[in-house]
């Protein structure tokens, strides 16, 4: 199996507050590696790093085989076709309908006949669980649960193999997130999808992640469920076997 | 080649082969259009092993569904593709009309427009006069508390006129010396040289300096406040000023007023100084004219009403500016569009109101032969 992503002692900084100290991790294809850590502890500045948002003040990231340094416009932006992000709070266009949002990374990166535009975004925002009505929605009309599914409708929206998800079930319903765990882990049998997410859902982490990297004391420590489960770190053991913990794992059988 | 089709009578054998993914769309399209379903009663389609994205699933399925309408039995060999089954589950509910299509022209279409755009004027109206009350009463009760928050007042002083004290001093100045250019010019013909002078300290006292620092401060300081309220409208905070128990008009608009209405004035003041100095450079050079002569000649030509007549049109103006921009900035709704749309119009409907104002003041003073 190839690496899909590898990140390499990526140190970022700011200013003199350090917020990865050298962070390593490796994620394989057709893996869902769940990334978990304390708030501040750096998750999303991670993706965004590994997006290629941020500069790294050291270390590098090789994405689907390419290191992201080094990488030209044409090349950066073909590699973006390959990938598919949502952001925490949605971050739809606003100006934008909800079909008109899926269907803008499909005209940038796919040759689409007229119809198979309009066809196969009302697709992808069914696909989601959304009804059909709301693909002529405005984001200001949805509610917070369906404008995550949108979001995550436009992640899919060009059928990437790596999808890169920051809270994608922060705000839905316990119904809803079930629905996403199970077409998430439907795209990886059907599609061999490759997912890193970050999550504090261990209803998700139990049901779909294969592996966990828990970002403290700005390092990764990743590793099986029950390896990360076992680690003797305070936080990693406060986060699995706290209140809240022990409900799930008795739940999951864990 | 993504497909292989043997034609066996009234059965039409398919063999998917190949990367059936989103970027080959164009070259599996391509395929399948030009695949002849005419007579075929059996279709057998051979998909195993074949990974199909949504994207070219969607296209097999188009395929599959033109076979049947034209009568043919589908089949496959093994199981179908797991995206197929995927696809029809997705597939309930009719399709929704857009909601923006653009109709070609209509004339019963123009008379609505003419309709709904009459009521929303209307309402814009309402919804102006509605503001001024709710500020009215907020500028009432912040007074009564005691609540007029000088930090912030100071920092909108700042921000808009300690700041926008380059650009207004260099604009003044421009103005003067194109005034004195074009009087030089014209006044020369009749001799009458020296009423240059009264036309560049007049001009720019009673109206041209506090006009421009107006135009300018629509410009830089409504369009700011615009958009600063209307991202904020956006990211729900002014909701969570409300929520919080903080009125949003006292915290964010009367600190905006108060301090234009400061800041104006005394960018009037600049302006005022670097017109006439300008006047007085350009009437140096261009007519040789002493400045001890300039001094004399525009004590002359202003009336002790002259400077105040421009002054007190300043925090007028302000108030207009700082209402625009504030008003337009909280009616944003929804999108980042609607707050391109307010913020333009925030200085334009600014800078409308200054100069229908300064029309009405101009009428006004002429009535009252000042």
């Amino acid at each position: 199996m190839a690496a899909v992503l590898e990140v390499r002692g990526v140190v970022n900084r700011f200013g003199s507050q350090v917020v990865h100290a050298g962070v390593d991790m490796t994620v394989e294809e057709g893996e869902i590696f769940g990334i978990i850590g304390g708030s501040g502890s750096g998750k999303s500045v991670l993706l965004r790093t590994i997006l290629g948002l941020r500069h790294p003040n050291a270390g590098g990231v090789r994405l689907l085989g390419h290191e992201l340094g080094s990488l030209g416009a044409t090349e950066l932006h073909a590699l973006k076709a390959r990938y598919g992000v949502t952001f925490q709070a949605g971050a739809l266009f606003t100006a934008l309908t909800v079909r008109q949002n899926v269907q803008l990374p499909m005209l940038e990166h796919l040759q689409l006949s007229a119809p198979a535009l309009e066809q196969l975004a009302l697709l992808r925002v069914q696909l989601v669980g959304l009804p059909a009505e709301a693909a002529e929605k405005y984001p200001a009309q949805l509610s917070g649960g369906m404008i995550k599914r949108a979001a995550l409708a436009r992640a899919l929206a060009i059928d990437p193999p790596l999808l890169l998800l920051d809270e994608p079930t922060s705000g839905l319903d316990p119904i809803g997130a079930a629905a996403f765990d199970e077409l998430i882990l439907y795209l990886r049998r059907e599609l061999k999808l490759t997912v890193v997410m970050i999550t504090h859902d261990l209803d998700t982490i139990y049901r779909i992640c294969s592996r966990v990297g828990v970002l403290v004391d700005g390092r990764m420590i990743s590793d099986s469920l029950e390896g990360i489960e076992g680690n003797p770190h305070p936080w990693i053991q406060s986060y699995f076997h706290g209140p809240r913990g022990h409900a799930r794992a008795a739940r999951h059988g864990a | 080649m993504y497909l292989a089709a043997r034609r066996d009578a009234e059965q039409l054998n398919l063999t998917l082969s190949g990367d059936w993914r989103a970027p080959q769309f164009a070259a599996i399209d391509a395929e399948l259009s030009a695949l002849s379903l005419s007579g075929v009663r059996r279709l057998r389609v051979s998909a195993q092993q074949q990974q199909l994205d949504i994207t070219c699933a969607w296209l097999l399925q188009e395929l599959l569904g033109r076979a049947r309408s034209g009568g043919a039995a589908v089949e496959f060999e093994g199981a179908a593709p797991a995206a197929l089954a995927l696809l029809e589950r997705c597939r309930s509910g009719a399709p929704p009309t857009p909601a923006d299509g653009s109709e070609w022209f209509d004339p019963a279409h123009a008379v609505e427009d003419i309709g709904r755009h009459a009521v929303r004027g209307a309402r814009g109206i309402a919804e102006g006069i509605r503001f001024v009350g709710r500020l009215s009463l907020a500028l009432v009760h912040a007074v009564a508390r005691g609540r007029l928050r000088p930090i912030s007042i100071v920092r909108h002083v700042y921000d808009t006129g300690v700041t926008a004290v380059p650009i207004v001093s260099l604009i003044a100045f421009l103005i003067s010396v194109i005034l004195a250019y074009m009087g030089a010019q014209q006044l020369r013909k009749f001799g009458a040289d020296i009423f240059v002078v009264d036309l560049v300290t007049v001009g720019v006292l009673r109206e041209l300096g506090v006009l421009l620092t107006a135009i300018i401060m629509a410009g830089r300081s409504g369009s700011a406040y615009a958009a600063e309220l209307g991202a904020m409208q956006l990211n729900e905070e002014v909701d969570a000023l409300s929520a919080i128990g903080a009125e949003p008009i006292e915290v964010l608009v009367l600190p905006r007023l108060f301090g234009l209405v400061i800041a104006l004035p005394l960018l009037t003041l600049v302006a005022d100084l670097i017109g006439l100095t300008g006047g007085a450079l350009l009437c140096h050079v261009l007519l040789n004219m002493p400045v001890q002569q300039y001094l004399q000649r525009a004590q002359g030509a202003i009336a002790s009403t002259t400077f105040w007549v421009g002054v007190i049109k300043a925090p007028v103006f302000a108030v207009l500016v700082a209402l625009s921009g504030c008003y337009c900035g909280l009616a944003v709704r929804g999108s980042s569009r609607e707050l391109g749309r307010l913020t333009t119009q925030a200085v334009v409907q600014a800078i409308f109101f200054v100069i229908l104002v300064d029309a009405l003041f101009a009428a006004v003073f002429m009535e009252l032969d000042i």
